[in-house]
C-alpha cells in the first residue's frame, strides 16, 4: 500500500492572471503539500505595455500621460519623477510656490495609495468593509485632485519647470478641511483593526523579512522600513522642500506584515501632517490672496509677481532638447523607491528611459517568503508587500 | 328494520376499516401537507433572510442595497433566485456526474429535514419527537459528506482543496455543539425540544438557559457559526483565496442550492438559540398573557385567544431568531477571516474543552441539587 503512494507527482496550483483577488494580473504558480507552500514561482508579463520603447519616440510633453499609467494608484509620483529627470538633466530652476504645490500633491497622492492599499488587504484577509470606507476618503482627494489638476485619477499636472497651472480659488481651505476630516478617520481605522485578535493572528510574524535580508534584496519603501532600516528618500535626497517641513520617518522593527501594515498607517498620519504645514507655508498663500496682492502691488514689500511666487518657472517649449547626458533621478513613492534612468542624446527624445519601479524588486522576495506558509498566507503577505503590476510589467 | 340498518352499517365500516384505505390516504394527504408548509415557510424564511442581509450588510457598508426590485428591494432575493433556476446546468467534462449531482443534494436535504423539530408555539411543530434536539445533531452529520462528494466530484484542484477544508471545519465544530446540547438536556431532563422550552417558563425572564449556561451559550454561537460557513468561520468558500471552494464548478439551480442551504443552516441555527437559549415561544413578559387572556374572557371572545395566541408565540420565536440572525450579519462584515489552522485550533484546543468543562459543571450541579 505505501509503495502505491511513493512516488505521486506533487500537485501544482495556477493562481492564474485572472483572480478574485485584488492584485492585478500577477499570476503564482504554487506547489502546495496539503495546506503548506513547498514552492512558488512568479509570472509577470501579462500587463507589459512597452512603456519603456515608447518613451524613445515621445518629447517629455507627450510622454506625460503614458506615466500615470505605470502606478496607477499613485499617479503624482510617476509624474513627479519623469519631470524630475529632464529637469537636473538640464538645471532648471522650479520656484519655491511650485515646489510647495508639488509637495502637496505628492502627500495627497501618498494618502490615496495607502488608503487603497488598506482596502484590498484587508478584503484578502477577510475583512469587507475597509473596502467600502477607505473610498470614502479617497473620493474627497480625487474631488480635490479634480479641482486643481481638472482629472480625478491620470492628471496631466507636472510640467518641466513647475506644474501646469495654479491652485483654484478656495482650494487651500478646502484642503486643510479634508485633512481635519481625515485625521479622526485614521484614527477610526485603527480603532477598528489593529487591536482585532483575529487581525492579529493572521498578520503577526507572517511574511518575516530581516534587516539584512531586505538591504541585500533591494526593497525600497515601507517593506524596508518595517525591517529596521531607517530609509527614506525624503530625507536622504533633500529633493524639493522637504527639510523646511518638520516630519520624522515612520519605521518598525519587526519586519512581519504587522510592521510592514503599521509602517503604512504611520506614514499616512504623517502625510496629513506634512500637507497642514505645506499648506501654510505656501509662498503667497492661497490663489486669491496672491491674486489680490498682485493686483494691489504694495510699494517697498515682496514683489507679488517674483520668480518664487509662480507656478511655474520658464516655461519650457515643447521641445525643449534633453543634453546629452545621463543620470538617475528617485523621488519615495508610496510603494518604494521609484527611479528613472535618463540617457538624453541632445534631441527631443530621450536615448533610453529605463523606469526602475519599486514593486518590481520588491515581488522578488515573494517565493522566499512564501515557503513553508499556509496557503491561506499567500494573499495576506502579497498584499503587505503592495504590489501594483501597471509598475511592474510596465 | 333499523336493527339490520344499523348492523349493516357497522359491519360496513368495519369493512373499510379493515382495508385501510380511508386512514392510509388521509395519512398521505396529512404527509403530503406537511411537506409542502415546511418547503414553503423555509423557502419564505430564506427569502427574507437573503434580503436581510443584503440590507443590514449595505448599513454597515454605507451603502444602500438593493432598492429598485420591489418596495426596498424586497423582491431582489426572489428576482436572483428565478434567475439561477433559469441558467444553463452545466456538468463539467472529466467529472464524475452522479457525485457532482447528488453532492448539493445531500448538503441541503438534512437541514431542510431538521425544520421539522422546531416549534414555533405550544402545538406548532410539524413532529414532536422525543429526541428533538438529537435529531438535529444527527441529521446534520450528514452534511460533510455532501461537500466531500461536491469537491472531488468537481475535477478541480480548487474544489477539491475547499470541499476537504469545509468537511474538516464541519466536523470539527460538531463536537462542542453536541456538547453545548448535552449540556442543555441534563438542565431540562429531555431531548425534546418542546419540552426544553416548557422548563424554561418558571420564573419568567430569569429562568431562561442562558442565564444558567452562559458559557455553553457562547461556544454555541461559536460553534454554530462554524457549522453555517459564514465569516469569520468562510474559509471554504474565501473567494480571494481558492476562487469559491467546493462551490466552484456549480452553476444555476445547484448552485443556488448551496446558497440557499447555507442560509437555512444560518435561520436553522438562529431558531435553535433561541428554543434552547432563548426561551422559545415563552414571551416571558409577565403580564401580558394574563392580560390578553382577562380581556378574552372577560369579552366571551374565547376563540380569538386560541388565535391570537400562536400568532403572539410565533412572532416572539421570530424576533428572538433575528437577534441571532442580526448578530451573525454584523459579525460576517466586521470580523476578518480565521486561517484553516486557527480554525481547527480553535475548535479542538479551545471550544472542546469549554464544552467539556462546561457539561461536567452542568452534571455536579445537577447532583448536588437533586442531593
Amino acid at each position: 500500500m505505501n509503495s502505491r503512494f511513493k512516488h505521486t507527482d506533487p500537485i501544482v496550483v495556477s493562481m492564474g492572471p485572472h483572480h478574485p483577488s485584488m492584485h492585478g494580473v500577477l499570476r503564482l504558480v504554487v506547489v502546495p503539500q496539503g495546506e503548506n507552500v513547498i514552492d512558488c514561482k512568479p509570472i509577470l508579463g501579462y500587463l507589459h505595455r512597452g512603456m519603456e520603447k515608447i518613451a524613445e519616440n515621445r518629447t517629455i510633453v507627450q510622454y506625460l500621460p503614458y506615466v500615470t499609467r505605470w502606478d496607477y494608484l499613485a499617479t503624482m509620483f510617476t509624474e513627479a519623477v519623469t519631470v524630475n529627470a529632464p529637469e537636473k538633466l538640464a538645471n532648471i530652476q522650479i520656484p519655491e510656490r511650485a515646489s510647495y504645490i508639488r509637495i502637496i500633491m505628492l502627500e495627497l497622492s501618498r494618502v490615496a495609495s495607502h488608503l487603497l492599499w488598506l482596502g484590498p488587504f484587508l478584503a484578502d484577509i477577510g475583512a469587507q468593509t475597509p473596502f467600502f470606507y477607505i473610498f470614502r476618503e479617497r473620493e474627497m482627494i480625487y474631488d480635490l485632485f479634480e479641482a486643481a489638476t481638472g482629472m480625478r485619477m491620470m492628471h496631466n499636472y507636472f510640467r518641466i519647470g513647475g506644474v501646469a497651472a495654479d491652485l483654484p480659488y478656495g482650494w487651500v481651505d478646502k484642503c486643510l478641511d479634508f485633512c481635519q476630516y481625515c485625521l479622526p478617520k485614521i484614527y477610526e481605522y485603527e480603532r477598528l483593526i489593529t487591536r482585532n485578535p483575529i487581525f492579529l493572528k493572521r498578520v503577526k510574524g507572517v511574511g518575516f523579512i530581516s534587516r539584512q535580508e531586505a538591504i541585500n534584496w533591494g526593497l525600497s519603501g515601507p517593506c524596508l522600513r518595517a525591517s529596521g532600516v531607517q530609509w527614506d528618500l525624503r530625507k536622504i535626497d533633500h529633493y524639493e522642500c522637504y527639510d523646511k517641513i518638520d516630519w520624522q520617518i515612520k519605521w518598525q522593527t519587526e519586519g512581519d506584515s504587522l510592521a510592514r501594515y503599521l509602517v503604512r498607517i504611520d506614514e499616512m498620519k504623517e502625510s496629513i501632517n506634512i500637507i497642514q504645514q505645506a499648506l501654510k507655508l505656501l509662498p503667497g498663500g492661497p490663489y486669491e490672496n496672491l491674486e489680490g496682492r498682485r493686483i494691489a502691488q504694495e510699494k517697498g514689500r515682496m514683489n507679488w509677481n517674483s520668480f518664487n511666487y509662480q507656478f511655474v518657472g520658464k516655461k519650457s517649449s515643447p521641445t525643449v532638447k534633453l543634453p546629452r547626458q545621463e543620470h538617475y533621478v528617485r523621488v519615495e513613492a508610496p510603494k518604494g523607491e521609484l527611479g528613472v534612468f535618463l540617457i538624453g542624446d541632445d534631441s527631443v527624445f530621450p536615448w533610453r528611459f529605463k523606469i526602475r519601479p519599486p514593486g518590481f524588486a520588491n515581488l522578488q522576495i515573494l517565493p522566499q517568503l512564501l515557503k513553508g506558509m499556509k496557503l491561506a498566507d499567500i494573499m495576506t503577505i502579497l498584499g503587505s508587500i503592495d504590489i501594483i503590476m501597471g509598475e511592474v510589467d510596465r | 328494520m333499523t336493527n339490520i340498518i344499523k348492523i349493516s352499517e357497522k359491519e360496513l365500516a368495519q369493512f373499510f376499516n379493515e382495508l385501510k384505505i380511508i386512514t392510509t390516504f388521509s395519512e398521505s394527504i396529512w404527509i403530503l401537507a406537511y411537506t409542502l408548509t415546511l418547503v414553503l415557510v423555509v423557502t419564505t424564511g430564506v427569502l427574507v433572510i437573503v434580503w436581510l442581509e443584503r440590507k443590514i450588510s449595505a448599513g454597515v457598508q454605507q451603502r444602500i442595497g438593493p432598492e429598485y426590485a420591489g418596495p426596498l428591494g424586497i423582491i431582489q432575493s426572489l428576482a436572483d433566485g428565478i434567475k439561477l433556476l433559469l441558467k444553463e446546468d452545466i456538468i463539467p467534462a472529466g467529472s464524475n456526474a452522479w457525485l457532482f449531482t447528488i453532492g448539493p443534494a445531500i448538503v441541503v436535504i438534512p437541514v431542510f429535514l431538521t425544520y421539522l423539530v422546531i416549534p414555533f408555539g405550544q402545538n406548532i411543530i410539524l413532529a414532536n419527537l422525543n429526541i428533538g434536539v438529537f435529531f438535529w445533531i444527527a441529521i446534520s452529520s450528514v452534511v460533510p459528506l455532501g461537500l466531500l462528494m461536491s469537491g472531488y466530484g468537481s475535477n478541480n484542484k480548487y474544489s477539491f482543496l475547499g470541499g476537504l477544508r469545509a468537511a474538516a471545519q464541519s466536523i470539527s465544530y460538531e463536537i462542542p455543539l453536541a456538547l453545548c446540547v448535552l449540556s442543555i438536556s441534563l438542565l431540562s431532563g429531555s431531548l425534546s425540544t418542546v419540552d426544553i422550552v416548557e422548563i424554561q417558563s418558571k420564573y419568567g425572564f430569569l429562568s431562561w438557559n442562558v442565564w444558567r449556561q452562559p458559557i455553553g451559550f457562547i461556544v454555541f454561537l461559536i460553534s454554530s457559526l462554524a457549522e453555517c460557513e459564514r465569516l469569520p468561520f468562510d474559509l471554504p468558500e474565501a473567494e480571494e483565496e481558492l476562487v469559491a471552494g467546493y462551490q466552484t464548478e456549480y452553476s444555476g439551480i445547484k448552485f443556488a442550492l448551496f446558497y440557499v442551504g447555507s442560509y437555512l443552516n444560518l435561520l436553522i441555527s438562529s431558531l435553535f438559540v433561541t428554543i434552547l437559549y432563548l426561551g422559545g415561544w415563552k414571551s416571558s413578559i409577565p403580564f401580558v398573557e394574563n392580560f390578553i387572556q382577562n380581556i378574552s374572557i372577560n369579552y366571551g371572545i374565547n376563540e380569538s385567544f386560541d388565535v391570537l395566541k400562536p400568532v403572539l408565540d410565533i412572532f416572539t420565536t421570530l424576533s428572538k431568531s433575528y437577534l441571532f440572525l442580526f448578530i451573525s450579519i454584523l459579525t460576517r462584515r466586521t470580523l476578518p477571516r480565521v486561517r484553516i489552522d486557527q480554525l481547527l485550533d480553535l475548535g479542538w484546543k479551545f471550544l472542546l474543552p469549554i464544552a467539556l468543562g462546561n457539561l461536567l459543571l452542568t452534571a455536579s450541579f445537577q447532583i448536588l441539587s437533586i442531593n
